[in-house]
């Protein structure tokens, strides 16, 4: 096959996917609105310009169902045949075949040899039913094969030939036609007639040839509406993107050269220079951007299609389709959105009957929206069904070993609702043909978290599921601060960032909390997890001075606060920069491996910074997970879940090796006395602290155990000071052992006063202690 | 490339030095040979990559040599030379020494291997030539570049 050809074939087949696609969405109206004309005349032509184009290319088994999908199609046409449902579904059978033998075209360059006669008696039947048309003269299919054989042995099938018949009007070979073709083609001159083969070889090449004028007509019609788009290559808009990255770079390395030159024209040439480029850069992202309505085209039919399957009745809603996103996330989310809408038909929609038993609409209403926020894609996929089961997938879950029964027990909605994402799982009783093609929630799950998005599932049962979709509009130039730590730069993406922070020394003392070895500040009210850059990446192995709290030094730490997925926390570096815009440049795999790196780039001074992937060194740090609590968002932004029911607490041993925990927002300090600084005042245990007097309860003996609290002198004491503003008091334990996460039991009937609940932690009970009203 | 008398095309090596001892690589990939350039270092990347180092806009994973043989670190004073080779997993530059000259070389002055050369090096080595004055061993640019990924 010539390259010429290669390239034609391509190009049909591009542009029969995207007609097919539309035809689909034409079919949906028309299955609506009967009558509408347009609409009809739009989806014959989209059959008839495949039939007539593919016939230059030997794709005989398109061509004759074509043929026969055309008849139909004009009989409808012309009113002869009025469109029913049983109709609409014998031409979407015919579009998926047509798109099944494109598709093999594409894969293997031939058409095959299925000639799908049942579809084709299917159409043949619903047109040729109580016809009544005049001279019939439907071929058979070997005439038509004959004819197309003939035809092509004749004509050269060439390019030139389709212009050529695009030009001329008159043709040697006469021309007959019997064909009701009258809104096709009003140009044929019909000089003699023929019969039999030779007839059918005329209406193979009239079709052809009123295809090319058809063309032309079209042309001419629309005319405006094809010159004002081009279709471009994706891989020539990469390479136009990376240049421009280059051009981004290389002007940010200008500009510092500018910041300190006097000169006036060379300012304003830059000037020019910056305002041309990022105007050049925001035009190349947007060749890219695509409105998320090429995606949800096909939808209305998918939603279909399923319904009918499934025998329920669905309403699609979709809002925002003109959200634009990056042509590659458009590829990516594909799939997983067909799957989603496909499990919220089949598993979320209740059946009919058991909807109105429900006391809800028969027809239920699944919801696709689509928007901007932040620097964020946000996608939501609603329906109106019967909500997540909580009960059903927690024994699932448990049936499938993914969670113990005791972790069930304890579980928030919330973390149900993920379970769905886990690989294995399904609470479907079979796998449906739909809903099971190997491509799972945790499929899906994975595909989206691959470009970085993240899911979330909010549902209620009897009311209806909402599945939101965050996926960053970021490409490859990234807003990113710059910070360094000893003479090394690296770069945090602006997207992960929250806020900065400078502490001076004098705050030290106050925001800083030093918890078993974990440093966490205390960012309005809420503890945060600080994560030592230089400790992370090993640049300097000794610990940072202010911790050692080295007198005589003013210091200052640089925190930034970041986010990785939902957890908060703070990275503390030496200095803070600027923010740049740049270019992510991907690393070698050695360094790729190593995790905590996202790409390098190269800053305005020339020099090459690394990029912090923030989740990794989140990781790393186990901030993530279990270790640290007080992770609370200020922000809803993210709509994160709020872990009501898991508090951070504070494990601390009383006396007698008892633990008892804390809550940790009870929590003001944690000071060590010696004892020798405990007097006694009015018959209470005082210490002196802060300039004032920190009044002392000592749990080590309230607890009925046998009074260790008169301990050596020298002995220190660890103090809990309670978070009150009324008062200072502080209460007295053996220990500080750890800080966690987890849920208290309330139900269980405080075993003694000032016990809030109780809790199972690291298999151990213990009592969950409400300091405010021991201090009563 | 011009051909000997016996038909064989001699190969150019690219040669460079390195503590005492004479490596090359083929002349055809090598795409440059640069001075000492500012490096980024790479916190937490195993020894052999020394930085990375921004080449007209192009970021390369400089590699360390003397690493990779297993020999003392350079000398403070003396910097190194980058030689910027393109293989097929990566654009590296090779940290050396001292260049030297590119040589003509003849494939029947080929030499196996000696058994003194240790293993480490043996498997980065393509092969070995004798020269006048002493031992060419000619680098397999691959190895060396998966070197670091394997570590």
């Amino acid at each position: 096959m010539s390259d010429d050809q290669e390239e034609m074939i391509r190009d049909f087949l591009v542009e029969s996917f995207e007609n097919l696609d539309r035809m689909d969405q034409e079919l949906m109206i028309l299955e609506k609105e009967p009558n509408n004309m347009a609409v009809l005349n739009s989806v014959f032509r989209t059959i008839h310009t495949i039939k007539g184009t593919c016939g230059f290319f030997a794709f005989e088994n398109l061509e004759s169902l074509g043929h026969i999908g055309e008849n139909l199609l004009d009989s409808l046409r012309a009113g002869k045949k009025k469109l029913t449902p049983e109709i609409t579904n014998v031409l979407l059978k015919m579009s998926d075949a047509i798109r099944e033998l494109l598709q093999l075209i594409e894969s293997t360059g031939s058409s095959g040899d299925n000639q799908y006669e049942d579809l084709k008696f299917l159409l043949h039947h619903h047109n040729s039913t109580g016809s009544a048309e005049a001279a019939p003269a439907e071929l058979t299919l070997e005439e038509q094969f004959a004819a197309i054989v003939a035809e092509r042995e004749a004509m050269e099938q060439s390019q030139e030939n389709l212009e050529e018949a695009t030009e001329q009007r008159s043709e040697e070979v006469a021309v007959a036609s019997t064909q009701p073709q009258e809104a096709v083609e009003p140009e044929v001159h019909e000089s003699s007639e023929e019969h039999g083969a030779d007839k059918g070889a005329a209406e193979a090449k009239t079709d052809r040839k009123s295809d090319a004028n058809l063309e032309a007509q079209k042309a001419q019609e629309s005319g405006g509406l094809q010159d004002s788009s081009i279709r471009v290559d994706v891989q020539l808009l990469d390479s136009l993107m990376n240049l421009v990255g280059e051009l981004v770079l290389a002007r940010n390395q200008l500009r510092q050269i500018t910041s300190t030159s006097q000169d006036q024209t060379f300012q304003s040439t830059f000037q020019r220079l910056n305002i041309i480029t990022t105007e050049l850069q925001e035009g190349v992202m947007k060749t890219r951007m695509q409105p998320i309505a090429s995606v949800w085209g096909k939808f209305p039919r998918v939603v279909r299609d399923v319904a009918q399957q499934c025998s329920k009745k669905v309403r699609l809603v979709m809002e925002g389709k003109e959200t634009e996103l990056d042509k590659t996330i458009i590829e990516a989310i594909k799939d997983p959105l067909v799957h989603i809408v496909r499990n919220a038909i089949d598993h979320g929609i209740e059946l009919p009957a058991n909807r109105k038993k429900a006391g809800k609409n028969e027809e239920g209403t699944l919801t696709l929206r689509a928007y901007h926020e932040g620097g964020y894609v946000m996608i939501e996929i609603q329906d109106d069904g019967g909500g997540l089961r909580i009960e059903k997938i927690k024994k699932k879950a448990v049936e499938r070993g993914l969670i113990s029964q005791e972790k069930a027990n304890t579980m928030v909605d919330q973390e149900v609702f993920k379970l769905i994402f886990q690989p294995g799982f399904s609470t479907a009783d079979q796998v449906t043909n739909l809903s099971g093609r190997g491509v799972g929630m945790d499929v899906v799950r994975i595909n989206i978290e691959k470009i970085g998005g993240a899911l979330e599932v909010d549902s209620e049962e009897g009311k209806g599921t909402k599945l939101k979709i965050r996926i960053p509009l970021t490409l490859a130039i990234v807003p990113a601060l710059i910070v360094s730590c000893e003479e090394d730069a690296f770069a945090i993406p602006q997207v992960s960032l929250i806020e900065l922070v400078r502490l001076d020394e004098e705050r030290f003392d106050t925001d800083l909390e030093n918890i078993k070895g974990a440093t966490f500040y205390r960012l309005r009210g809420n503890l945060l997890p600080l994560v030592y850059l230089s400790e992370e990446l090993r640049i300097n192995m000794t610990r940072p001075q202010h911790r050692e709290r080295k007198k005589g030094k003013a210091r200052v730490i640089n925190i930034v606060v970041v986010r990785a997925d939902t957890q908060v926390f703070g990275l503390v570096v030496d200095d803070v920069h600027d923010t740049e815009e740049i270019v992510v440049k991907s690393l070698s795999k050695s360094i790729k491996g190593l995790g905590v790196y996202a790409g390098a780039t190269i800053m305005g001074d020339g020099r090459v910074a690394l990029i912090l992937d923030v989740m990794n060194l989140a990781q790393r740090a186990q901030v993530i997970n279990e270790r640290v609590g007080a992770q609370e968002e200020e922000n809803a932004s993210v709509t994160s879940v709020s872990m009501t029911e898991e508090i951070p607490l504070l494990i601390v041993e009383l006396g007698n090796n008892e633990p008892a925990a804390i809550p940790l927002d009870s929590v003001k300090r944690l000071e060590e006395f010696s004892a020798s600084k405990v007097e006694f005042l009015n018959g209470r245990s005082v210490v002196q602290y802060r300039g004032g007097i920190l009044d002392l309860i000592d749990l080590r003996t309230v607890h009925g155990y046998a009074g260790q609290g008169s301990s050596q002198d020298d002995d220190a004491c660890q103090v809990i000071v309670l978070n009150d503003n009324n008062r200072q008091v502080g209460f007295m334990v053996r220990g500080i052992m750890d800080v966690v996460k987890h849920s208290i039991d309330t139900s269980r009937t405080a075993s003694r006063h000032g016990s809030k609940g109780a809790a199972i932690i690291q298999d151990r009970i213990m009592d969950v202690l409400d300091l405010s009203m021991m201090a009563l | 490339m011009s051909q000997n008398s016996q038909g064989i095309s001699p190969r150019q090596i690219a040669t460079f030095r390195v503590g005492s001892m004479l490596f090359g690589i083929d002349v055809s990939i090598v795409q440059e040979v640069i001075r000492a350039q500012r490096m980024t270092r790479v916190p937490l990347a195993p020894p052999v990559v020394k930085g990375l180092i921004n080449l007209r806009g192009q970021i390369l994973t400089a590699i360390e040599l003397r690493e990779v043989l297993g020999m003392d670190p350079r000398p403070e004073d003396q910097p190194p030379m980058n030689v910027v080779i393109q293989t097929d997993s990566d654009n590296i530059s090779i940290l050396v020494d001292r260049i030297e000259d590119v040589l003509d070389l003849d494939t029947t002055r080929i030499e196996e291997t000696p058994e003194t050369v240790e293993k480490c090096y043996r498997d980065l080595l393509d092969s070995v030539y004798k020269l006048d004055k002493g031992l060419l061993l000619v680098l397999n640019p691959e190895r060396v570049a998966k070197f670091s990924d394997e570590l």
